[in-house]
């Protein structure tokens, strides 16, 4: 995975988290590339694109675009998956999340992102182990 | 924290307008800087966490990046989380502070809290650069035996990063990574198989080394297919389906290029393939994963068909995603395995009409993969009716896509000139001219047809509709065989009876030259064609002479020429206008195809549609002005080239015609030729009837040579000689495959020269050129390993009184042989042979043994200030060569 934007209709990004090095600026204009991309796309559409020279796999959950953009060889369905179980972690952890919880709590999300997700790859896909996990974190505080 | 970071989101969000939020980033940030610069310890963490929302606005903040550090180096949990949470987010691995960092990291990976190793890892993990890494490697690689499954879990995947930053560690990670591979967990279990997998792709010798655990691995992925429900890991219904996933992608990389260990997979690939559910997206992931692993291994076919099969069912699912990963990849497989697919045609070219542009693109590829001579018919029938639905920026792909298969995979000749001509009433704007040229050749070709070909063409003609290839290709047919429309000669069997009379041809014609949508290269086929027109056709002379003096003074300077040169012909030379306008000769398709397919850029396909032209022009007497082009002063070397043989205007029309068409015109390729001087030589290699500019579309050449290629130079040019690849000695070290030439007009040509050679068995000296100024003997050696090359050793001797300089030789050969030339020993010859310049050629004759070697030479120097030039043929090559 080479980067993980949420974005919302508008092209705000609510998170992004680059798992290879880029200037601000290029992180500007990716993620509005990004974002201009995936939201003219139709629903009907292959929620996979082509990106520059890697694949963006994107999801729309309520007004939250998910994108992922990982490199041409990878396989875009479990990508697909594990974007879903990101969202059903969340909305686990919130209870019912909605875009306000992700704005006012970024740095609880950005937390379970790193333990979902390390060094671009898929760390823990038990839902169950990670919020335990983050349980104890909270502990710690 | 809580408070004052909400507020401070809170107000931020209240912000109405831009110009609202960045007053009260501003002064958040003032706020923050006077903290960072007043050391508060206590607030810190919280100012950080306030920079880091700023961040992900779009702020620079670079003024927090040390507080970040500072964090990282305090004692307690809350600060240190914030403090890597912060570095991540606000530095990368480019940032020099980063290093300070390293000996903080070292301390936490070293610290007794779990979670707090976890943090130093992630960071780690996340952005390291190759010294951190270097550094930190034997605290991390410690690490992965560390008991906690939380901890091996992260450190596994921070040694995934490391070992992508410095490969030299592959070797250090390699044995403790494959303890990984048994754990129990299935955190540690996918971080483990990941970081297989990726050291597999780094080192050969890490791939031998795990292929040896290939069994373990099999039995994991086994127990998670097998196994019941398990809830922790469990997503709608599979069991942990990213870990699957993860073991079969180790597994084609273990398997491949190895047949025992791929068999030892196939029961578990078959059982995967068979067991797992397609209906949810996780199953069909999984079954993606396995159908990409069973291409990549050494699969028995009945697994390979199995994939295949499941692919086909995915063609099927209505989810779009699905059929687009079908398709991807089944344009892999379709090289491997053509057969299989074959059986899902049908899905395909429904594929074909799908709204997401995406799929159709994909289909359409795989489609013309899967073409062959059986199956072309209803294909094209099909592509073609979707053409017609089919919206613009498709169009384009679609007819060209057509237009190649049809010409590749087309039965007859009939039906190839019927699919043509429907193309391009469908489409005909986006019919190349490559293709338009290929069906004139076609239908030159298939002199049965021709009659049909014209009737068709009328007929589909009233229905024009500004459609350039057509109308040319109307035209064209319509002056070449206009009498067979008239006449309806050589009828098909099946075709209606069609009565034309001759001033509705002439009508059809003028239609095509009057509109104002065609380009000047159709009008100047038009006027051509009722130039050959006003010998067919015996009532509508004046007509045509009318319509066609109409251009004389049109500001085209092409349509000029001809529109004058035309009506002198009708006007004062009808006495040879018959034989100047017979039919042209039967372009040769073959030479065409082979030429087509040369990579070497064989670009600059000159139309054959140059040939009625130059008909036209060539041969007209020497009253008419002589076109050459302006521009170059490759015309003057040309221009000389018909006082080399001045009897050729005089021949017999028809030889000439025959010369002059006998070889398709298609130029060699030039590209890596460059400059001026090069003109020279790609004048050599055309030798055959430039296209006028009319061509000048269809002939992509390097840009210097294109204007002068295209004059009607070659008009003048009796040789009709076939190209020839053309090196200059100066580019001594290039080859080129000259396109095909026939051997035909070789023998057609009479030779320039008058070669002495002795004809001994044994390589004799071969005087390949012998003129009042000059010499130049051939010997030759055959090298001892390959029979079909020859080393020829060129002497160039100057007879003359005056010493030359500047000189310049270049050969050129037929597409079957190769040429090399090797630098000249000088450029400078001296009177009266007083010093020799030696050359060493090398030449490859791909048809050795079954069509001798024959070369035209062609030299330049300077000779008491004036240039000159000679050229010769050379046609006896001693036997064997």
């Amino acid at each position: 995975i080479r980067f993980i934007l949420l974005q919302n209709r508008q092209g705000k990004t609510r998170l992004a988290k680059y798992y290879i090095p880029l200037e601000d600026s290029e992180k500007h204009k990716l993620e509005f590339e990004v974002h201009r991309l995936v939201v003219n796309r139709d629903p009907k559409f292959t929620n996979f694109v082509e990106f520059r020279t890697h694949k963006v796999i994107y999801r729309r959950y309520a007004g939250l675009f998910f994108s992922l953009c990982v490199d041409i060889t990878d396989n875009e369905l479990v990508y697909l998956e594990s974007i879903h179980l990101f969202v059903e972690i969340l909305d686990h952890f919130f209870s019912n999340v909605c875009e306000l919880d992700l704005v006012f709590n970024f740095q609880k999300v950005y937390l379970i992102l790193d333990e979902f997700i390390l060094a671009g790859e898929l760390q823990e896909t038990s839902k169950k182990a990670i919020i335990e996990r983050m349980g104890e974190l909270e502990r710690q505080e | 924290m809580g408070t004052r970071l909400r507020d401070m989101i809170r107000s931020i969000r209240a912000c109405k307008t831009a110009a609202d939020e960045r007053a009260v980033v501003a002064k958040e940030c003032a706020t923050l800087r006077n903290a960072f610069k007043d050391n508060d310890q206590d607030f810190r963490h919280r100012n950080v966490a306030k920079l880091m929302f700023i961040h992900m606005l779009g702020y620079p903040t670079h003024f927090g990046q040390m507080e970040c550090i500072k964090l990282i180096a305090a004692g307690s949990f809350p600060e240190k989380r914030i403090g890597y949470l912060g570095l991540m987010l606000l530095l990368d691995e480019r940032q020099e502070v980063l290093m300070l960092v390293t000996n903080s990291l070292k301390n936490d990976l070293n610290h007794s809290n779990q979670f707090i190793v976890g943090l130093a890892l992630c960071a780690l993990g996340n952005i390291c650069t190759a010294e951190m890494a270097r550094d930190l490697a034997p605290e991390v690689e410690k690490l992965l035996h560390n008991n906690n499954s939380y901890i091996r879990k992260k450190a596994a995947l921070c040694s995934l990063r490391i070992v992508r930053k410095v490969p030299e560690l592959i070797d250090y990670v390699m044995v403790p990574a494959t303890a990984l591979l048994t754990d129990k967990h299935h955190g540690v279990l996918i971080s483990g198989v990941k970081l297989c997998t990726e050291l597999c792709e780094g080192s050969e010798v890490a791939l031998q080394h795990f292929r040896k655990h290939v069994i373990s691995l099999i039995r994991v992925l086994k127990n998670l297919v097998v196994s019941g429900y398990a809830p922790e890991y469990d997503v709608n219904g599979i069991t942990d389906p990213f870990l699957q996933i993860r073991l079969l992608r180790l597994l084609s990389l273990l398997g491949k290029g190895d047949s025992e260990t791929s068999d030892n997979m196939s029961d578990i690939l078959a059982q995967v393939a068979t067991n797992t559910e397609g209906s949810k997206n996780a199953g069909n992931a999984i079954l993606y994963e396995c159908v990409k692993t069973i291409m990549s291994i050494e699969a028995i076919g009945g697994l390979r068909v199995l994939a295949i099969n499941i692919l086909g069912r995915f063609l099927a699912n209505r989810d779009n995603n699905i059929r687009y990963v079908a398709l991807n990849t089944l344009v892999k497989v379709v090289s491997i395995d053509t057969q299989a697919v074959q059986r899902h045609r049908s899905t395909i070219v429904e594929c074909v009409k799908d709204s997401d542009i995406s799929i159709r693109r994909r289909a359409l590829e795989l489609i013309c993969a899967l073409v062959n001579v059986s199956n072309v018919k209803p294909l094209t029938k099909e592509l073609m009716d979707y053409l017609k639905v089919s919206d613009p920026e498709f169009k384009g792909d679609l007819t060209a896509k057509i237009s190649s298969l049809v010409q590749k995979f087309s039965p007859n000749k009939q039906w190839y000139i019927d699919q043509m001509i429907l193309l391009m009433v469908e489409a005909g704007k986006y019919v190349t001219p490559d293709v338009t040229r290929a069906l004139v050749v076609v239908i030159s070709n298939a002199s049965e047809l021709q009659g049909y070909t014209v009737r068709a063409l009328y007929r589909v003609f009233q229905a024009w509709d500004g459609q350039e290839s057509l109308g040319q290709v109307t035209v064209w047919c319509i002056g070449e065989y206009g009498e067979m429309l008239i006449d309806n000669l050589n009828e098909v069997e099946g075709e209606e009876p069609l009565t034309v009379t001759e001033s509705d041809a002439v009508d059809v014609v003028e239609t095509v030259l009057k509109d104002i949508r065609v380009s000047p290269d159709t009008v100047a086929f038009s006027l051509t064609a009722l130039l050959k027109l006003s010998s067919r056709f015996s009532h509508c002379a004046d007509r045509l002479k009318g319509l066609i003096l109409e251009y004389k003074g049109s500001v085209v300077l092409e349509l000029q020429q001809r529109a004058i040169e035309f009506g002198s012909i009708l006007s004062k030379h009808t006495n040879i206008k018959t034989a100047l306008l017979e039919r042209m000769p039967v372009l040769d398709e073959a030479t065409y195809y082979s030429a087509k397919q040369v990579e070497v850029g064989v670009d600059a396909n000159q139309t054959a549609k140059s040939g009625p032209h130059s008909n036209g022009h060539a041969k007209q007497p020497n009253g008419v002005a002589k076109h050459l082009a302006p521009e170059t002063a490759l015309i003057d070397l040309l221009s000389f080239l018909p006082d080399e043989q001045p009897s050729a205007p005089h021949q017999s029309s028809d030889d000439a015609l025959l010369g002059s068409l006998g070889a398709n015109v298609v130029t060699s390729s030039v590209p890596p030729l460059s400059g001026g001087a090069d003109m020279l030589l790609e004048l050599l290699s055309l030798g055959t009837p430039a296209a006028p500019p009319l061509a000048s579309q269809e002939s992509p050449l390097p840009a210097s040579s294109q204007s002068s290629l295209r004059s009607s130079l070659l008009d003048a040019d009796p040789f009709a000689v076939p190209k020839g690849s053309v090196v200059s000695h100066v580019m001594s070290d290039q080859t080129h495959n000259g396109p095909a030439s026939n051997a035909d007009p070789f023998a057609n040509l009479a030779p320039l020269s008058k070669p002495t050679a002795a004809k001994n068995p044994a390589f004799p000296l071969l005087v390949a050129m012998q003129t009042s100024g000059l010499k130049i003997t051939f010997e030759f050696t055959k090298q001892a390993n390959s029979p079909q090359t020859t080393i020829i050793k060129a002497t160039h001797t100057n007879l003359s009184s005056s010493p030359y300089s500047d000189y310049l030789f270049q050969a050129a050969v037929p597409k079957f042989m190769q040429l090399q030339l090797e630098p000249a020993s000088s450029n400078i010859l001296p009177a009266n042979g007083g010093a020799v310049i030696t050359q060493v050629i090398k030449a490859t004759n791909n048809m050795h043994g079954q069509k001798a070697m024959v070369m035209k030479l062609r030299v330049s120097f300077k000779a008491d200030g004036q240039n000159n030039l000679e050229q010769a043929q050379v046609n006896n090559f001693p036997v064997g060569l």
